[in-house]
């Protein structure tokens, strides 16, 4: 076939990157050549419109052993442990066949973690769907969980958190993200850059199929009416083998034979062997005919943009091949030494005894195209003046059964049974609460983790939302009691070549960055997903945010469940009642306008901080943040999973009740304490200048307020319980 | 006391049994499928998890293992043998125990904490146990146990029904039932009560900051009880 400037366009080049190619090499690229262009100058691979903004995020911090850049970012845990993880989009793949693509979406970021040397401890996963009525959201939902869950479990691997929303915008771009955190010895930590000339390249895992080509240029285009058309560029996983992949990497990894690892993910063969080459400033020579192939007569260009699952592409010591081979002949695995480090710098492949392709690393990886995209910045919105009036009809007990049911706050039950969370012996808090926890096995420390997404606040004013949704994630994990590290992000957002939605990702990430910063919270990995768009509608922004604390004692872990009768629970933070994006505006009052609520990042930090230090003092009983829905939503889980219920007080300050219990202002806890100790944890919530009020009494099991409120928690419970299972069984 | 775990390709829970019989003061040993004998020991255990992928059906490719006869053999000998969730499958593959576990009834993978009954305590493993309703915990795709009208005629006529999923009462019925086991079926006997299957994993509930307590009960007596 000859390449010529439609081939490239079909391949999903721009005319511009097609001309650039042929100045770089001085010729036109053969098709092979061609396709490995396509395949490293995706915006999925280069991150070419993203890149220019990603090196503002704040990514530094003490406890940071590798940031971004790698397969994955570390943090260092104490002792010698340290935590490998990282979250990944499996956006587009989900959409057209959902359990292939999340669970695809599942192994590969698994993939991402053990290459790196760290046995998988804990799955979460975040997970939009678009709205409940939409006739595709059901099955894309049961096809996504089953996906997830038919993976994770038999990895065996927890998935230990998550989160599900539905919102119209993504009725034709569902949202897969997964998180792994994996956990590996300090002084073993392994990464992709290869090193030294002549060395082994080695093929291990799955045989190389014809499926997934064109994944990751799938990944990098917008969908239209054809896009069934596109599922045979969904890849197909097998959990087993991967499985077994993992015990031989790891087993191999005891050894010292390996000097760069690098697992074959979006682009295959492709990107792993350029990036290992280029990180190592080396050239890389593969023999295409070695490659184990599961179909017959399989082209150089088919082996080189499959995405074919379960592989892994190792440079090795030399005089290591044999006793290598041994540990994968035992777990039944293929290995095939295909290549090896050159000098050249060049990324050349010979297929039969010919060379099929040359190109220097530099122009697949250096040379790729950055782009300055146009963007446009957000204005915040002018404040809702809501009319006095309209509350008048409203009454709490209607309004709180509304909320407590809505699809985006309900209980997500159905969804993580369907997960393994228990396996591995050491989860400590399941799903459903405000984040798991996993103990570090044989130790006395344990991990949380959550992952969390604000796209109302982020669609409201991106900057803001990029900056809530991390003190969101900062707050779930201060909830459990441990002191949050690090974070991951995934960034979900539409076409980038589009102003607005450019100027949303832009804006966004410098919330997070700013956030980030301030909290000392870093970024340490992450993944950028564009082109989220269906016939010209967009995704709302999205980035999700993955986040990790350490608890140094596990046994200093809190819970949301209210513990004991005639404790009192304070809310900690002020309470402004700020209604503009809140649940309750958008389902009762049915405004979707205005500011989403604002962010201080120093009432975030010095509240966060302080719960931590009361519950150093094992003053806090049960421990729960203040996020959508407000007060009143926050104090209902509490009563439902502590089977309690709480007497709110009648002299609780209030300009209006409505905002007060279903604002949604920031920096906000609730935490139950001993009555003994009200004395005391007042004083220190004084010396550190947090604001705080007396909420209620906890009591057997009715919520009540004055003669407004008084219903049973149990009729509560059924409205919390019973949404999703309905929606899904019906 | 000598304990032998069989890792097959696939299992998953042979990490956390090896821990959980430690725990209680067995001396543990992991042994590999394609093995083709077992060390001397007093018990041995086929963990859970999806050996061989449950390519087939689940637990049949290891049920005609390398290793597997020498376990039907030290079955057949007198030995105790437990087989968890993906173990207990392979039990009914290898014919040391009767029946078939099917896929759940609603179709879902399934992971929380039941109530089982202790249905039977002449038998080495619940022998003078100090609890009749445990709280396990499940996970499993396929746990729905199934027999002929014959064989449960025989199984029960045997009494060899182990454990029966409950409510927190003790009482059965339908909604004590995640899976559509026949009779509530958790866990059930060979003949001679040496070998047993059950799909709870008592292994992921041995101490108060996990799921619950009740497998260390369920170890503790295993263990006075192999002595």
């Amino acid at each position: 076939m000859e390449v010529n400037e439609q081939v490239a366009i079909d391949h999903g080049l721009t005319k511009e990157e097609f001309k650039k190619i042929n100045d770089l090499l001085k010729r036109t690229p053969n098709l092979t050549e061609l396709a490995i262009f396509s395949a490293m100058w995706n915006e999925h691979c280069s991150y070419k419109s993203s890149r220019k903004h990603l090196k503002n995020l704040h990514t530094k911090g003490s406890k940071v052993i590798q940031g971004p850049g790698e397969n994955a970012g570390v943090i260092d845990i104490g002792d010698e442990d340290a935590i490998v993880f990282k979250i990944e989009s499996h956006n587009h793949p989900s959409f057209i066949e959902p359990y292939q693509g999340a669970a695809t979406g599942v192994g590969g970021i698994m993939r991402d973690v053990f290459t790196m040397g760290a046995r998988p401890i804990a799955n979460l996963n975040s997970i939009h769907f678009g709205s409940t009525q939409h006739r595709k959201t059901k099955n894309l939902l049961r096809g996504v969980v089953k996906g997830i869950g038919g993976y994770g479990n038999c990895i065996g691997v927890p998935t230990i958190a998550g989160q599900t929303n539905f919102d119209e915008s993504y009725n034709g771009n569902i949202l897969v993200n997964a998180m792994t955190l994996g956990l590996v010895n300090k002084k073993k930590i392994f990464y992709s850059k290869a090193a030294g000339l002549n060395k082994p390249v080695i093929y291990v895992g799955s045989k190389t199929g014809r499926d997934g080509i064109h994944g990751a240029s799938m990944a990098s285009a917008i969908f239209d009416d054809k896009i069934e058309e596109k599922k045979p560029t969904v890849q197909v996983g097998d959990p087993f083998t991967e499985k077994l992949l993992l015990e031989a990497c790891l087993e191999l990894m005891k050894q010292d034979s390996i000097i760069s690892i690098q697992d074959m993910g979006a682009a295959g063969l492709t990107s792993s062997s350029v990036e290992m080459a280029s990180k190592g400033k080396l050239g890389i020579e593969l023999d295409l005919s070695k490659v184990p192939c599961r179909e017959d007569k399989m082209s150089p260009y088919e082996i080189m943009l499959s995405e074919s699952q379960e592989r892994m592409l190792i440079v090795l010591e030399n005089g290591k091949e044999q006793k290598a081979k041994e540990i994968f002949d035992k777990w039944n695995l293929d290995f095939a030494v295909i290549g090896k480090t050159t000098k050249t710098n060049k990324l050349e492949l010979i297929f039969n005894n010919k060379k099929v392709a040359e190109i220097p690393i530099d122009f697949l990886a250096e040379n790729a195209p950055v782009y300055d995209r146009k963007w446009k910045k957000s204005k915040l919105p002018q404040k809702i003046n809501y009319p006095k009036q309209i509350f008048k009809s409203l009454k709490l007990e209607s309004c709180l059964l509304k909320i407590i049911s809505n699809p985006n706050i309900c209980e997500k039950k159905w969804i993580w049974e369907q997960y393994d969370h228990t396996v591995m012996g050491d989860t400590i808090q399941k799903p459903g609460g405000d984040a798991g926890v996993v103990r570090v096995h044989g130790t006395n420390k344990a991990v949380a983790a959550c992952v969390d997404s604000s796209a109302i606040y982020c669609f409201a004013h991106p900057l803001t939302g990029g900056k809530q949704v991390v003190c969101e994630s900062w707050r779930n994990l201060i909830s459990v009691g441990s002191k949050p590290i690090a974070i991951t992000n995934c960034l979900n957002f539409g076409n980038p070549e589009k102003e607005k939605n450019m100027g949303e990702f832009v804006e966004c990430v410098n919330g997070i960055s700013e956030a980030a910063k301030y909290l000392d919270y870093p970024v340490v990995s992450g993944n950028v997903s564009f082109y989220n768009e269906t016939k010209d509608k967009g995704i709302k922004p999205t980035p999700s945010i993955g986040g990790v604390g350490l608890l140094k004692d596990y046994r200093n872990m809190l819970s949301m469940d209210l513990k004991k009768e005639e404790s009192i629970v304070l809310v900690i933070g002020k309470t402004e009642g700020h209604l503009d994006q809140s649940v309750f505006s958008r389902t009762i009052l049915l405004e979707n306008k205005g500011p989403p609520p604002e962010i201080n990042l120093f009432n975030e930090k010095n509240n966060g901080e302080t719960v931590l230090k009361l519950a150093k003092e094992n003053y806090i009983l049960s421990c729960h943040d203040v996020s959508v829905g407000g007060i009143l939503i926050a104090l209902s889980k509490m009563c439902i999973k502590g089977n309690k219920g709480l007497k709110l007080n009648s002299n609780i300050k209030l300009h209006n009740k409505f905002s007060y219990f279903f604002s949604e202002d920031q920096g906000r806890y609730l935490i139950e304490i001993e009555k003994k100790n009200l004395e005391k944890v007042t004083e220190i919530l004084k010396q550190n200048s947090v604001h705080f009020e007396e909420l209620g009494i906890v009591i057997k099991d009715k919520l009540q307020f004055k003669d407004e409120l008084n219903i049973s928690i149990n009729d509560i419970s059924k409205k919390y319980k019973s949404w999703l299972k309905d929606y899904m069984v019906n | 006391m000598r304990s032998s775990v069989i890792i097959f390709p696939g299992s998953n829970c042979d990490r956390d049994m090896d821990v959980a019989l430690k725990k209680y003061g067995f001396k543990n040993h992991m042994i590999w499928h394609n093995d083709i004998t077992l060390p001397k020991c007093d018990l041995v255990v086929l963990p859970g998890g999806f050996s061989y992928g449950d390519y087939l059906r689940c637990g049949s490719i290891a049920g005609k293992s390398k290793i597997i006869q020498s376990v039907i053999d030290f079955a057949k000998s007198g030995g105790l043998v437990l087989g968890i969730c993906n173990g207990f499958q392979i039990l009914t593959e290898t014919g040391l125990l009767p029946g078939v576990l099917q896929q759940n009834k609603y179709l879902n993978f399934i992971c929380r904490n039941v109530h089982v009954k202790v249905n039977d305590k002449k038998n080495k493993y619940f022998k003078d146990i100090s609890k009749d309703i445990l709280e396990l915990h499940i996970a499993h795709n396929e746990g729905n146990y199934f027999c002929s009208e014959e064989e449960l005629k025989v199984i029960e006529d045997n009494n060899q029904i182990a454990l029966t999923y409950c409510n927190s009462d003790g009482s059965n019925n339908k909604d004590s039932n995640p899976n559509g086991a026949l009779k509530n079926i958790a866990g059930i006997f060979n003949k001679e009560k040496n070998v047993l299957g059950m799909m709870p994993h008592p292994e992921r509930m041995i101490d108060k900051y996990l799921s619950g307590q009740d497998g260390s009960v369920f170890f503790e007596n295993l263990i006075r009880n192999s002595k």
